[in-house]
């Protein structure tokens, strides 16, 4: 989707006056214009380069391979999660649920695959088992936010405690440890150098891309969260729009949990433990608006790396954990006031 | 006008309505917004709809659009009998609406919102084709002559602009069916500038060619220019249909307000000349919306402020009660300069506000008619911090009986009470606090029907006799002029003009209307 820089005059005589010139300043003004026109990133992106090219002089072991790899490795689970994540809250909605989720979904595929507590062996069955897990517990969600019209806050703390009551029945007294040493391979075996967790969240994010900005349910969500009356008038189908989304953002929990399962080796109730955190603050950073309508996919991702990027340059920098998730907090109000602050109305209502 | 004739001789003159609405009603709860409403709208004609607000306009578009079904009557659609099941029905029969609130999406592309809900044909296998989605948005937005690229984005487009987009979009929902369309707009010049009306009028006489064109309005001047027939409301009802070019502007005029018109109904008896105190005193004031305004208001002066919707009125308004920042200037009461922040502190130097989304902004529905009278000023029915239900029950009393609130008691919810006795309620509010010195009201007449309105006109009058200041924002020229002591005019957020106003001396409505646009 490219703009015409032009026509951002009023006037119909000014349409076209870029047609003349040369190449060079064409490409420049579209770019200007691409980057004015919120589909890229850039002030999440602008974050990120200024936390590089400060650690460059704090502490050059930042901007290391071996670092930036293991930045990326810490991104990945959350990343999937923040894809899911960004279409409910592009309609203005917010799931809770994401770590009861990844507790029922994490449990499920331990032992369903090779494991020590049952003769279970799936296999690799279990990735797509994982993902309609997540997105069951989704559509439980979506359902009652669609159907029975309760605000999605409030049901996904629900079923948060869903997934988490059901992990917890399914963890019994011990962990399981898992013993399919393919299915290990997804999240630890390395493809060019890369761990497998890496490039999931690679191709997750390009689908994510793709559902965004060439399906109706990827435009719809801008259109739902930027006016759901003007989405009604329209004749479109909200509600199942809005279901789906949480459907969608379950699948992605659940994927999430198998990724994170494969790379620790045990099926674990705790496995999403403060990742709802995380991913709810790289959507925000990323400049994704939780009022829903503005941001999208790579904005997200590119906000979980922004976070990991701080937490991981805190650990170099020796701060204490305890003052690391404080700093992660102020950073997540201090993006909510930027991203919100134009927004801003004497007589706008704050709940 | 040789469209219309071309339109007319190809349907070999068998004229067959577009549209007929027969003895159509409406009700909403307490209101009977159309009664017994019979029009037609026949192919290839631009059908005038003019009324003043609450005439019934509104509603009838929405049946027209399939957003409200009728109560009664019955709705023909190219000679069939039609029940439509909402927008997209409606659509989908070739009846699209532009809605006078603009409804554009600014965070997806132009495209996308002249095609919303309309992409079908260029999606495959489920995904998009963007090529195929801007070439059909663009064939749209060329008809209308908008010169914009259906690649754009929305969101730096000027008004006028997304008027043109938005006209794309009815043009493009209504060409859905194979039959040939029918366009409603709705006011769709209010937030226009002179030039950009003109444009529109041209994109209308070029719409006329292939669809059928509903406009509604309620200035008189446009709607003679652009419309070959025109059906005038008044209460609900069609009280008259004309041909623009045997009628005059006095003609329609009188048709749109009736005979109820009289000196009587504003009350006009009872205009006292203001006081020589000066209460109210604006220098230089300026916002994001209106710019280096002065103008000042005496004790038990009852000043009208007009302009069109963005004119910056209702900004200045809510400025001077704190509702809205200012960037510069200021604001003297009694004397004493004042620079209100938030509501409270103006409350608390004796100035009230009614807004005029009464149901949103002004009522709290939910609540009692006590809860609500007594929700500004608690001051007024307490004992030291305490609330003394002795003094809150006295005060409501009161009030209830000296502005004749009909409600069963004073516990009703407000929801129950009809719109005039609402507002009377939210008068109440302010006149409770005995230092009430400037009240601002913006459009408190909307949407109550001529008695109310009378009681309302009625209340404001005894107010400023009582020395209070009056800063109207009317709901319509006759009633700013009527009402005032003096009319001030906006436009594109300046003051523009100025004329005193007394009974038997009011500024023409020709006037006043020059400066305002």
């Amino acid at each position: 989707m490219k703009t015409e820089v032009a026509l951002r005059g009023n006037s119909p005589g000014q349409s076209g006056a870029n047609d003349g010139g040369p190449p060079v300043v064409s490409r420049l003004l579209r770019l200007r214009e691409l980057l004015g026109s919120d589909k890229v990133p850039v002030p999440a992106l602008a974050v990120l380069g200024l936390i590089v090219s400060v650690m460059v002089f704090v502490n050059p072991s930042f901007v290391t391979l071996g670092n930036i790899k293991a930045v990326a490795e810490q991104s990945a689970v959350p990343a999937v999660l923040a894809v899911g994540l960004t279409f409910v809250i592009l309609m203005g909605g917010i799931d809770l649920s994401l770590e009861g989720t990844m507790a029922a979904a994490s449990l499920a595929t331990a032992l369903l695959v090779a494991n020590d507590r049952n003769g279970m062996n799936l296999g690799l069955w279990v990735v797509p088992i994982g993902c309609l897990i997540g997105a069951g517990i989704g559509l439980v969600a979506g359902a009652s936010v669609a159907i029975l019209r309760v605000p999605s806050f409030i049901v996904t703390i629900g079923t948060w405690q869903i997934g988490l009551g059901i992990g917890q029945l399914l963890f019994g007294s011990k962990p399981p440890r898992v013993q399919d040493d393919h299915f290990r391979g997804l999240a630890n075996g390395t493809v060019l150098g890369l761990h497998g967790l890496i490039w999931v969240a690679v191709i997750v994010t390009v689908l994510g891309m793709v559902l965004q900005n060439y399906t109706r349910f990827g435009r719809y969500a801008y259109v739902i969260g930027a006016s759901e009356e003007t989405a009604l008038l329209s004749g479109l189908p909200v509600r199942h729009y809005r279901a789906i989304s949480f459907v969608v953002a379950g699948a992605a929990t659940g994927l999430a949990a198998v990724l994170a399962t494969a790379r620790a080796g045990v099926g674990d109730v705790g496995i999403g433990t403060g990742l709802l955190l995380t991913t709810i603050a790289g959507v925000v950073i990323g400049g994704t608006f939780l009022t829903g309508g503005r941001g999208g996919v790579l904005h997200s991702v590119v906000g979980v790396v922004v976070i990991v990027s701080i937490s991981n340059a805190m650990v170099l920098g020796g701060v204490s954990s305890y003052i690391q998730q404080a700093v992660q907090g102020v950073v997540v109000v201090t993006a909510a006031c930027v991203t919100l602050w134009r927004s801003r109305e004497r007589l706008r209502v704050i709940k | 006008m040789s469209a219309p004739m071309l339109g007319l001789s190809e349907s070999d003159q068998v004229i067959t309505s577009v549209i007929e609405l027969r003895k159509v009603g409406k009700s909403f709860p307490g209101v009977r917004a159309l009664h017994n409403v019979s029009i037609e709208v026949r192919p290839h004609e631009v059908l005038g709809l003019i009324g003043e607000n609450g005439a019934g306009k509104s509603t009838l578009l929405k049946i027209l659009a399939g957003i409200q079904r009728p109560d009664s009557g019955t709705f023909f659609l190219r000679g069939k009998r039609a029940f439509l099941q909402g927008v997209a029905d409606a659509n989908r029969r070739g009846v699209s609406m532009v809605f006078q609130e603009q409804s554009l999406l600014e965070s997806v592309s132009v495209a996308e919102n002249v095609l919303l809900g309309n992409e079908g044909p260029s999606i495959r296998f489920g995904l998009y084709r963007w090529s195929d989605l801007n070439r059909r948005a663009q064939k749209y937005l060329d008809d209308v002559g908008s010169g914009l690229k259906a690649s754009s984005s929305t969101h730096r487009l000027s008004f006028a602009k997304r008027q043109m987009v938005e006209v794309a979009k009815a043009l493009a929902s209504g060409e859905r069916s194979s039959d040939e369309p029918v366009i409603l707009l709705d006011e769709p010049t209010s937030v226009l500038a002179h030039e950009e009306i003109q444009t529109l009028f041209s994109i209308v006489r070029e719409l006329r060619k292939r669809a059928s064109v509903i406009f509604v309005s309620h200035r008189m001047e446009e709607v003679l220019e652009i419309c070959d027939r025109v059906y005038v409301m008044r209460d609900g009802a069609v009280v008259g249909e004309c041909l623009p070019a045997e009628v005059t502007l006095d003609d329609l005029f009188t048709m749109m307000v009736g005979k109820d018109l009289s000196a009587g109904y504003y009350h006009e008896l009872k205009q006292e000349p203001a006081q020589p105190q000066s209460r109210l005193e604006v220098r230089g004031l300026s916002s994001k919306t209106f710019r280096d305004v002065t103008f000042s208001i005496a004790r038990g002066e009852v000043v009208s402020l007009m302009g069109v919707q963005e004119s910056g009125r209702e900004d200045l308004g809510r400025a001077i009660f704190g509702a809205l920042p200012t960037t510069s200037g200021s604001i003297l009461l009694d004397g004493k300069a004042i620079a209100p922040r938030i509501p409270a502190q103006a409350v608390r130097n004796g100035i009230g506000y009614v807004p005029s989304e009464r149901k949103v902004d002004g009522a709290v529905l939910s609540m009692s008619v006590a809860e609500n009278l007594t929700l500004a000023h608690p001051e007024q029915i307490s004992r030291g911090a305490l609330l003394d239900p002795r003094r809150e029950k006295a005060a409501v009393q009161e009030w209830i009986k000296t502005l004749n609130v009909k409600t069963p008691s004073r516990h009703t919810p407000m929801r129950s009470l009809s719109g005039g006795n609402q507002q009377k309620v939210l008068l109440a509010k302010w006149l409770i606090d005995p230092d009430l010195r400037l009240l601002i009201l913006d459009t408190p007449t909307r949407g109550l029907d001529v008695g109310a309105k009378a009681d309302v006109y009625a209340l404001v009058r005894d107010m400023a006799a009582r020395g209070l200041a009056v800063l109207l924002i009317a709901d319509t020229l006759e009633e700013g002029i009527a009402m005032s002591h003096r009319v001030l005019t906006m436009k594109d957020g300046r003051l523009t003009g100025e004329f005193e106003s007394s009974p038997g001396a009011r500024p023409s409505r020709k006037d006043v209307l020059e400066r305002m646009v």
